[in-house]
């Protein structure tokens, strides 16, 4: 603990208001944790609000200018910092087990920050920027790069232009990677993406631990 | 506060609030470890230790107090370790995600604990 007091020029603990965000049940056990990539706009705070328990929060990491985050703290005085900021919201599941979703953007210095922030993630949805299908052909690279599971939502902010079929060949996604539908302000909607996601994550999983139990007997 | 505001300002204020301490095993904390405290804070404590110990009475995830506190994830961590330490707080980990199934070299969370999920998310 060291012998620090109050920082100078913050207020005294006694007199900030603590957070209104509800505790976790006491029973609670895990945590774990979903991640919505998408760009600018493309609705991740929403999808993250409408299914959340908690009225959507949001928070930083930091990056030197030198690189990835900052173990050394002390080595970011005087040094160019960026932040990195994304929002998250909360599922209880039952009385063991809670779910954090985050909404990340795709940019390139957030993936600097996957494994720091983002390591041992279930899996990913990447809402799909249709006016930029660029961007979401990045993420999608980047979260095979990271060996993270995903599947594809398309939000649909009108009547879409594009079939899916087409839209899957835009991306030139693999036919095992769920595509679908949603609208990210409907709470069923955004749900059901979650469902589709860790349905896929499942059947990869069970695979996996299936072939790993069959190799050890 | 603007974007730039919070770029320029932040260096220094964090390292005021760490004292420019770095620690080796800030690794403990994932986004969604669960931290609960295991005492009350005492008088003259550090103002933002002095916050976590008070929010975490209840569990509560690294991500909500770096959110509560203003902080980025990497200072928060600090916090917590210095807490750890003092054995004022105690850590609920993730156990069956990914990253804790990688000493078995696959990349997937346990299926149990996926079917978990997928019972609470259908109750929704
Ligand atoms: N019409 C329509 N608007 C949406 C939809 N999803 C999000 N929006 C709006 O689009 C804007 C950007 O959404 P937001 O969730 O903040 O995007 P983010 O930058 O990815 O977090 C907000 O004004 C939302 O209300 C949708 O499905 N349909
Ligand atoms: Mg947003």
């Amino acid at each position: 603990m060291g012998s620090a007091s109050s920082s100078p020029g913050r207020p005294a603990a006694a007199e900030e208001p603590e957070p209104e965000v509800a505790p976790l049940r006491s029973t609670v056990r895990e945590g774990v944790k979903i991640v919505i990539v998408g760009g600018f706009g493309v609705g991740k705070t929403t999808m993250v609000r409408s299914v959340s328990e908690i009225r959507p929060l949001s928070t930083e990491e930091v990056m030197t200018e030198a690189g990835v985050g900052i173990d050394d703290v002390a080595g970011v005085r005087g040094k160019n910092t960026t932040t990195v900021a994304f929002d998250f919201g909360r599922i209880s599941l039952d009385e063991h087990l809670v779910l954090y979703l985050f909404g990340a953007p795709g940019q390139e210095r957030f993936w600097f920050l996957w494994d720091r922030l983002f390591a041992g993630t279930l899996g990913a949805v990447v809402l799909l920027d249709t006016r930029r299908v660029e961007d979401s052909w990045y993420a999608i690279d980047r979260l095979e790069h990271h060996n993270m599971p995903f599947v594809v939502a398309r939000n649909n902010f009108g009547q879409p232009t594009h079939t899916l079929e087409e839209v899957r060949d835009a991306l030139s996604l693999d036919p095992g990677v769920p595509l679908v539908d949603c609208d990210a302000r409907r709470r069923e909607s955004s749900r059901d993406v979650l469902i589709t996601l860790v349905q896929h994550v499942y059947a990869l999983s069970s695979a996996a631990y299936g072939a790993m139990a069959g190799a050890a007997s | 506060m603007s974007r730039e505001a919070i770029d320029r300002e932040t260096p220094d204020r964090l390292y005021t609030i760490t004292g420019g301490r770095s620690r080796a095993h800030t690794d403990v904390f994932d986004l969604v470890t669960l931290v609960v405290a295991e005492s009350e804070p005492t008088p003259g404590m550090q103002s933002e230790h002095t916050r976590i110990l008070r929010m975490c009475r209840a569990p509560r995830a690294v991500v909500e107090i770096s959110a509560a506190l203003r902080l980025p994830i990497s200072v928060t961590r600090i916090l917590l370790c210095d807490l750890l330490d003092a054995g004022r707080i105690t850590v609920r980990q993730p156990t069956r995600s990914a990253g804790a199934q990688e000493s078995l070299g696959l990349p997937f969370a346990h299926p149990d604990v996926l079917k978990e999920v997928l019972v609470g998310l259908r109750q929704l």
